[in-house]
């Protein structure tokens, strides 16, 4: 439903979801979303808290078999594709003290889920080395990951995801705990190894606002329902009042979109601005 | 002389249930080093302490009924790694984890009493012993060692990779549960091999005590798991000597030795961060 | 039955026991809803470890056991609480500090059993001993419990604020650690006169399991608090009442243990609130889980 692209489908895309319901404890989440992502292409997720947000990223993890529906990865069920997905989690705090190094962080991304050691050796060390250097960490490559910032353990996060060459990566608010700065940095570093590399990018966040820049198309997520587009598409009164079910107002400040109205009008508000 | 003469007395080498002992304290050393590396990584020093305390039950059962100590040891941890893994919600671990304990030490206690006479055998195996380990209980922990040594190379990654960053593990199809499930039994390995040796009240000290100061030492996850095993089979060295010297319990010098090595990666890391602090570097 | 239950009133020990035990029971019971709230369980139980080598201490030393106890438990209270920070770290700091305790209690453990007249010390340690604890201990076990409800009731608001949230009660000026130390005090004379009673190696299972299941049957606090005492004091009683009972079973007369009759009674309970509530609590988790 309310799939505003239409046009792109000829394309070969990457992420196909169809007519996919999934009901958790009698409550319906998501309510038959289609969608079909492309190559290379960044997309935000955005939506109020209950939307269906971490629902979504479970599904296409294939966390989450769906009601109904299916769920594709470049033409296979998700769960043959596991290798083809990468994928960036809510947060991450080392203890100071983890006998863990940045690249050995990287180097579990690229082969953690296998059994016995590695035995890898130079090849493996360099496609580390590599995929440091994508995220700009070449430079603390050896330091343990306990000592390093929020900004830098984001980085190699983002190079963990990358290094296992994924068709598509899943971004779980990956700004929610950074600051204005490093928010820019990590939404900048993300959109330009996406697209120097052809990998699409999922990326759910509460705050459309960092990713105006990059981002090529939204995914809103409202009710269980969902609106795919540009920003320009979907980020207008009349399409988020369809989806919302009762009057929004998009309002345009300062290069800045907030987006207001309806009876619950402060998790709207707060869903969009920067709190 | 006089000193070195008191410290290596004669016969501590040379005898053979001392022989045994310095083979199956290195044995229960490695492994439980191996093991406790993951404990430390994981957080899960709880579990590494209530599995070999669960265990003691079954020690005390065989007791009774006049079983082998260590079929009812690794019967029981097992069945308490299980009862932990399963009855777990990730919220609330703690709780399961002394809960299960609780029931294992419960029956424990009512088999002691239904033994009858506090046998020497259950302080043996609460404080841990060196005189009677037999050669049969080496080839046991030898055995118990192999497979150790097999399942941690197995599952070496992925068991890293759910403990350090589990949510990512997970959507890579490596899963909690299941890691959850085959850590604790692990556990449950090393709870086997060291209760008989080292007691079922101090177990778990070389299960974290070395790994926990390795943690400081070791900057890469093999680094630091050498390095816990190396920490290990030291402890259980000057334990041993120390034990055999005095004839106090291994248990209380595992104890201690492993903490001073605890203590001296605490003072290790903090020395380094004051040389980073006033170092060059830090301009 | 009720010829059963005069006789059982009517024995010295017995009525010590239900006294001291009651007490006991409460304390724990209240106690433990906040340990569970907080996440200590580990703390909780290794507190219980810990005594052992003051109790051992004070046994060698010639000192009613009560006194080790809860001395040595707020030692280590305070040891646990001061060390580390991040959950990991509180983990292994707590393993740490357990592991060296504990290993002083066992050798003063061992050293009584080498004496000819202390041997049967250890194991009253270790599994308790409450028909066997001298009745003016009741005294100072009340004054203690009436120190950790003082304690507990002056801690009150911001303990449960750093409890449930503590970012929070940071940011509006609740010091975290003064709350952390203070309630360690009361966790420490709860466990200790638990370890009295049921012994150091099962004194958790009053701490925990009536707190478990209390918070899995009501969602207030108070409430929790209430019925975890009510629970465990259900748990004290029944476990006297069959301990005593147990001197006429098979084998031997001899008796079964009080503290292996508390625990099963804790873990039923547990048991059965675990059974109960579960669907509520799906229900309670979902619209945060599905954000």
């Amino acid at each position: 439903m309310r799939n505003l692209d239409v046009a792109h489908l000829r394309e070969e895309s990457v992420l196909d979801l169809r007519g996919v319901h999934v009901h958790l404890g009698g409550r319906a989440v998501l309510r038959g979303i289609d969608l079909s992502l492309r190559p290379g292409e960044f997309v935000g997720v955005i939506g109020p808290n209950g939307a269906g947000k971490t629902t979504l990223l479970k599904i296409i993890l294939g966390l989450l078999r769906p009601d109904e529906g299916t769920v594709q990865i470049a033409g296979r069920d998700v769960r043959a594709a596991r290798s083809l997905v990468g994928y960036v989690p809510q947060s991450f705090a080392p203890d100071p003290d983890l006998p863990l190094r940045a690249r050995d962080l990287v180097a579990l991304g690229l082969d953690g889920a296998r059994w016995g050691f590695s035995l890898g050796g130079a090849q493996r060390r360099a496609k580390v080395d590599e995929a440091l250097a994508w995220v700009d960490a070449r430079r603390y490559a050896d330091q343990s990951v306990g000592r390093l910032s929020g900004g830098e353990l984001q980085r190699l996060l983002v190079a963990q995801a990358l290094i296992s060459d994924p068709r598509i990566v899943l971004l779980d608010e990956p700004l929610a705990n950074l600051d204005l700065r490093s928010q820019d940095d990590v939404v900048k570093l993300v959109g330009r190894v996406a697209h120097e590399r052809g990998v699409t990018v999922v990326l759910v966040t509460h705050d459309m606002n960092p990713l105006l820049s990059v981002m090529d198309r939204i995914l809103y997520l409202a009710r269980g329902g969902a609106a795919l587009g540009t920003v320009d598409e979907v980020v207008r009164g009349d399409v988020l009042t369809q989806l919302y079910g009762h009057h929004v107002d998009v309002v345009r400040v300062h290069g800045r979109i907030l987006v207001v109205g309806g009876p619950d009008a402060e998790s709207l508000t707060c869903s969009t601005c920067d709190a | 002389m006089g000193i070195v003469q008191a410290l290596f007395p004669p016969g501590l080498f040379t005898s053979s249930f001392m022989q045994n002992a310095w083979l199956a304290g290195t044995a229960v050393a490695v492994l439980s080093a191996l093991i406790g590396f993951f404990v430390v990584l994981r957080g899960a020093s709880f579990a590494a302490h209530a599995v070999p305390r669960a265990s003691f039950a079954g020690a005390a059962g065989a007791v009774l009924v006049g079983g082998d100590t260590l079929l009812g040891l690794a019967i029981f941890s097992a069945l308490s790694a299980f009862g932990i893994a399963s009855l777990a919600s990730r919220r609330d671990q703690g709780q399961t984890t002394a809960l299960v304990l609780m029931a294992a030490l419960g029956l424990g206690s009512l088999f002691l009493t239904l033994g009858g006479a506090y046998a020497p055998e259950v302080y043996a195996l609460l404080f841990g012993q060196i005189v009677g380990i037999s050669r049969v209980d080496v080839y046991a922990i030898l055995g118990l060692l192999f497979l150790a040594l097999l399942a941690t190379a197995l599952l070496y990654r992925p068991l890293l990779w759910s403990s350090v960053a589990p949510d990512v593990a997970e959507a890579k199809g490596v899963s909690r549960r299941r890691m959850e499930t085959l850590f604790l039994l692990l556990v449950a390995l090393a709870a086997t091999a060291a209760v008989p040796v080292v007691g079922a009240l101090l177990s778990f000290s070389l299960m974290v005590g070395p790994a926990a100061a390795a943690a400081y030492f070791g900057r890469s996850p093999l680094q630091a798991l050498a390095i816990a095993v190396l920490i290990g089979v030291l402890s259980i060295w000057f334990s041993l000597i120390f034990a055999y010297d005095t004839g106090l319990p291994v248990g209380f010098f595992v104890a201690a030795v492993t903490a001073i090595f605890y203590g001296l990666g605490r003072l290790w890391a903090w020395l380094w961060q004051i040389e980073r602090s006033i170092g060059p570097e830090a301009a | 039955m009720l010829a059963f239950l005069a006789s059982l009133l009517a024995a010295p020990a017995v009525g010590t026991a239900l006294l001291i035990g009651s007490f006991v029971a409460v304390t724990s019971g209240v106690v433990g809803v906040f340990v569970v709230l907080r996440g200590q369980s580990f703390a909780g139980h290794a507190l219980g470890d810990i005594g052992t080598t003051g109790a051992a201490a004070a046994y060698l030393g010639g000192l009613p056991a009560l006194y080790g106890f809860i001395g040595v438990g707020i030692l280590g209270g305070l040891a646990i609480e001061g060390m580390g920070e991040r959950a990991r770290g509180r983990d292994v700091a707590t393993g740490i500090v357990l592991s060296l305790l504990l290993g002083i209690g066992a050798l003063l453990l061992y050293v009584m059993t080498q004496r000819s007249d202390a041997t049967g010390g250890p194991v009253a340690i270790l599994f308790g001993s409450i028909f066997t604890v001298d009745p003016s201990v009741a005294v100072p076990v009340a004054l203690f419990s009436l120190l950790a409800f003082l304690l507990l009731g002056f801690l009150y608001r911001p303990l449960v604020f750093a409890s449930v949230s503590p970012q929070a009660a940071k940011a509006r000026g609740v010091p975290l650690q003064g709350v952390g130390l203070l309630f360690m005090l009361a966790l420490a004379i709860a466990v200790e006169e638990s370890a009295l009673v049921a012994g150091a190696l099962l004194s958790t299972a009053l701490l925990i399991g009536p707190a478990a299941a209390a918070v899995r049957w009501t969602r207030q606090i108070g409430q929790a608090a209430a019925l975890s005492a009510l629970l465990g004091l259900l748990a004290v009683w029944l476990g006297i009442a069959l301990a005593y009972q147990s001197y006429f079973w098979p084998p031997g007369h001899r008796g079964w243990p009080v503290s292996f009759f508390i625990v099963m009674a804790v873990l039923l309970e547990y048991l059965i609130a675990r059974i109960r509530p579960a669907r509520r609590a799906a229900r309670a988790a979902e619209p945060g889980e599905a954000a």
